[in-house]
């Protein structure tokens, strides 16, 4: 069972490579969808380069996010910050409920096309399952293991880095990981307001009323996305197992 | 070290972050944006430029106090109260300028909120918010807050007070359009639910049995949500456009490549997930010895799982379907992309048009309703989770 997942895992990530490499080779499997002798492979671009921009774009933003939620989520939760943690932990709530797209079309008005309102909208989405995860993991970090810390003596800077992050690492990772899935998301809508990015393959069949872009560009990023949180999921997974062996 | 004298009041850091940054929009940040036409690039005018002295002062005078009372009042409810003060003040400011500005009979010019009336209505809403939160209001209270925010904007709406603002230019040309679109946004995210819920349910009570079965499914679904939206559109048009060209019964039933129909499979599938997950989730907390009880009294199997366990369940259940809903609503956005209406039919205009007003047309409609079903549901769930067990 296990052979045949990595197996099947191994099989998607060559199908992903051997096609943003050499998507000409695939032209017969998308000729069918054409039209009027419309080209089968997307032609306007890179498909490699395109790619490499999706996930450039998605880890820039989701390093800023990660940076700045889990900094404010260590923030409210000392003591000296409790008076932001109900407004915090609203506004997390309330934030969810705002779809991406429309944080998206917000920014561009302001900061024009192009990649900057991307960004933003990616690093202000991201930062809400990084905060909320944050928060909660050190919220219920357990208090008989702080008192016993504490009893040691160390020091809150000790407690927070030596007791408090690691225990809360595992919610934290996940909140980072749910970020970045709904980054690709985003990022893909990102296309209709000029970002580089395999959006712009699907856009560009919409418009074009060319079928062959629509499917390979639906294909490409829905398994990019899928292999992006297995792998994530898989590395977290051994993360924590190096941290708890170690 | 030296000791630091008692502060006379207890200042709240909150308060007085939110407090300065209210009253430094007012003296320093325009409080409208002014374009003499729909295309024609703005000028900023602060909030003494637009309105008449006296009420400008008043008004600035209203969210210095707001703001006072932000740093150093304690009771969460004089906050509230104040917060919505300088809402409303800051409200009737706008629609004040934006009268002021027009003049009589002119329907070209355009006035928005500039980059401080947005400052100030956020920063009111934050202390409201937080009041709010510390107040920790009831479900019923809750939704009675909500209800009466509604019927205040619609009756402020209704008597066309912000009717010269920019956005409701923007939604006067496309009132008819907006209903339609509404209408469209609703059905796409209230069906999608309700097949999910129709199918999902069942999944999830055999998922619940069948413990084999559990992590295969939700290890799918869980992929399914990983798609990017736009992709599974896309992807979903292909098979859509071939039924559609292959049976003529599919394409009278309104099948087709492009609409609405490869939107309400992909709400379909993303919905799965948190609808099969919480119906696992919670019919697995429902206490055996409740179900053994129920068994011992001679409930046949059917009568357990209906009488006992999913009554039981549906608290977590229903928070299932508010994930779903609040999910939905924003998804349905996307779907305009491939002609599926809804509110995003004016996002994507906006955005090809660059004009905010027509993408706020589009967002702010989308956020309220996600918004409003995301406080009724979460009431619902409260309610329920407190109805004895």
């Amino acid at each position: 069972m296990r052979r045949l997942g990595l197996l099947l895992r191994l099989a998607a990530f060559s199908l992903l490579v051997a096609f943003l490499v050499m998507p000409q080779r695939f032209a017969p499997l998308f000729a069918p969808f054409t039209e009027y002798g419309a080209p089968p492979i997307y032609d306007q671009g890179s498909l490699l380069a395109l790619a490499a921009a999706h996930l450039g774009t998605v880890f820039l933003a989701a390093a800023a996010s990660t940076v700045v939620a889990v900094s404010l989520g260590i923030l409210v939760t000392r003591p000296s910050g409790a008076e932001f943690l109900p407004l915090s932990r609203t506004l997390v709530g309330i934030g969810q409920t705002f779809p991406p797209v429309a944080v998206l079309a917000i920014a561009v008005p302001l900061v024009g096309f192009g990649e900057t309102p991307t960004l933003i909208a990616l690093f202000a989405y991201g930062l809400l399952p990084i905060f909320e995860n944050t928060i909660s993991a050190l919220q219920t970090c357990p208090s008989s293991v702080i008192e016993a810390a504490r009893g040691m003596g160390m020091s809150s800077r000790q407690r927070l880095l030596g007791v408090e992050l690691p225990l809360a690492m595992p919610l934290i990772l996940e909140g980072i990981r749910l970020s970045v899935v709904i980054n690709v998301g985003t990022a893909t809508i990102g296309s209709t307001v000029a970002a580089k990015g395999l959006g712009e393959v699907i856009i560009a069949g919409l418009l074009s009323n060319n079928t062959a872009f629509i499917l390979q560009g639906g294909l490409v990023t829905g398994l990019m996305a899928m292999l992006l949180y297995d792998g994530m999921a898989g590395l977290e997974k051994r993360l924590l197992r190096a941290v708890h062996v170690g | 070290m030296t000791p630091t004298p008692p502060p006379l009041h207890r200042i709240d850091r909150l308060g007085a972050l939110l407090g300065t940054a209210s009253i430094a929009a007012v003296a320093w940040l325009p409080f409208v944006t002014f374009k003499a036409n729909r295309i024609a690039s703005g000028t900023a005018r602060s909030l003494f430029e637009v309105l008449p002295f006296g009420t400008a002062l008043a008004v600035a005078g209203i969210v210095v106090v707001v703001a006072a009372a932000a740093i150093g009042v304690a009771s969460p409810r004089s906050r509230l109260a104040a917060a919505i003060v300088g809402i409303a003040v800051v409200a009737l400011a706008l629609a004040a300028a934006a009268a002021d500005l027009t003049p009589p009979g002119n329907r070209l010019v355009r006035v928005s909120p500039g980059v401080g009336c947005w400052v100030l209505l956020l920063v009111q809403a934050l202390l409201a918010t937080d009041a709010l939160a510390r107040l920790r209001p009831g479900p019923g209270l809750r939704v009675l807050c909500l209800a009466l925010t509604g019927a205040v904007l619609y009756a402020a709406f209704a008597l066309g007070l912000f009717d010269q603002l920019s956005i409701m230019r923007e939604y006067a040309v496309n009132a008819g359009t907006f209903a339609r679109e509404a209408r469209q946004h609703v059905l796409l995210a209230t069906g999608s639910l309700g097949a999910a819920v129709l199918v999902g349910l069942p999944l999830g009570v055999l998922c619940h049995k069948v413990p084999r079965l559990r992590a295969a499914t939700l290890q799918v679904l869980n992929l399914i949500q990983t798609i990017p939206s736009i992709a599974l559109f896309g992807i979903l048009m292909v098979p859509l456009g071939a039924l559609a060209t292959a049976a003529p019964w599919a394409r009278e039933l309104g099948v087709s490549g492009i609409g609405a129909a490869p939107a309400v499979i992909a709400l379909f599938l993303y919905a799965l997930l948190p609808v099969v997950a919480n119906a696992t989730v919670g019919l697995g907390r429902v206490s055996p010895a409740a179900v053994d009880a129920a068994r011992g009294m001679g409930l046949t199997g059917r009568q357990v799982l209906t009488q006992i366990e999913l009554p039981l369940a549906l608290p977590v259940i229903v928070t299932g379907i508010r994930i779903v809903l609040v999910q939905n609503i924003g998804l349905v956005t996307v779907a305009a992309l491939i002609g599926g209406g809804g509110f995003g039919t004016f996002v994507f205009q906006g955005v090809g048009q660059t004009a905010i007003d027509l993408v706020l047309l589009g967002a702010i409609p989308t956020v309220v309703l996600a918004f409003s079903s995301a406080v009724v549901l979460d009431a619902l769930v409260d309610v329920m989770s407190r109805a004895p067990q």
